[in-house]
């Protein structure tokens, strides 16, 4: 292959892979973090549930 | 069902790439007057074209959104308009290397550079617009409004080195100029590249749309807490 300007092809794949690394490790943290809020809120619910149904006893 | 096509197509996507970079590096001859820079072209026109047909696809969406009011054509769009961006990102990083190189200039306000700079700004202003709204069908609509705004710029980024002959170089690929312009075999290997980032940027639409899907479920689920 010819060497002339080697490096600047050497940046231009590097920054065109990087880009697309950093988005995908955005998806990666960004679906870890969706996961959690899902988990919180549905946990948050059932607890909600589970009172209603303590007080509803209590008042019987 | 969802993720095992996710994984098929980045997998596809990995396997046609790893092909095209051994074309690229090992088999296919130097550019006379370019020398080994030329090979960005492999990433920088296919990146573009990705990023183009993205925003069409989000357009189509926008106006699917807008005709029957389900939220899942506006989550799409979203979804799309944020991968064909990171592409469009790719493009102009790429080509202002290559500019670099072969202009003597990393920037010039050619019609070509300028135009594909406002489409990036424009989609970004959408994303920044998704978050500054929480109102979903507000949000909505006014995505979709600002999709096909953007898409204007589009064809004029795809059109301007037809309508103004500037730093840019005019079209080179033979679907656009009937042939000529670029080896057959560089040609077919830089089609093959972008088959390859399309199955890549599918595969990451799959991905953010079924973020898009739990955020409507997180919200639905908090809507419903607050309401017991």
């Amino acid at each position: 292959m010819d060497a002339r300007n080697f490096e600047y092809m050497f940046y231009g794949f590097l920054a065109a892979w990087l880009v697309v690394l950093l988005y995908v490790l955005t998806l990666v943290r960004r679906s870890a973090r969706l996961n959690r809020e899902l988990n919180d809120v549905k946990q948050l619910i059932s607890a909600q549930e589970s009172g209603r149904q303590g007080l509803q006893e209590h008042v019987r | 069902m969802r993720e095992r096509v996710t994984i098929g197509l980045a997998a596809a996507a990995i396997l046609l790439l790893a092909y095209s970079l051994y074309q690229i590096f090992l088999v296919l001859p130097d550019e006379a007057m370019q020398g080994a820079i030329y090979r960005i072209i492999f990433f920088h026109v296919p990146a573009a074209i990705a990023g183009m047909i993205g925003y069409f696809v989000a357009l189509v969406l926008s106006i699917l959104y807008l005709s029957s009011k389900q939220l899942k054509f506006d989550s799409l769009a979203a979804s799309v308009v944020e991968v064909s961006l990171v592409f469009s990102i790719v493009n102009l990083i790429t080509g202002s290397i290559w500019a670099r190189i072969i202009w003597g200039i990393w920037w010039t306000w050619d019609y070509r550079l300028t135009s594909a700079l406002v489409c990036v700004l424009i989609f970004c202003g959408y994303l920044m617009l998704r978050q500054a709204i929480t109102e979903p069908t507000q949000r909505a609509r006014l995505s979709a409004a600002l999709t096909i705004f953007g898409c204007v710029d589009v064809v004029i980024v795809y059109k301007s080195i037809e309508w103004f002959r500037t730093q840019h170089p005019g079209p080179v690929l033979s679907i656009r100029t009937g042939g000529g312009h670029i080896d057959p075999a560089m040609e077919r290997i830089l089609y093959l590249n972008f088959v390859a980032i399309c199955l890549l940027a599918a595969a990451l639409i799959l991905v953010r749309s079924r973020q898009e899907t739990t955020a409507r479920e997180i919200d639905s689920l908090r809507r419903m807490a607050n309401a017991m």
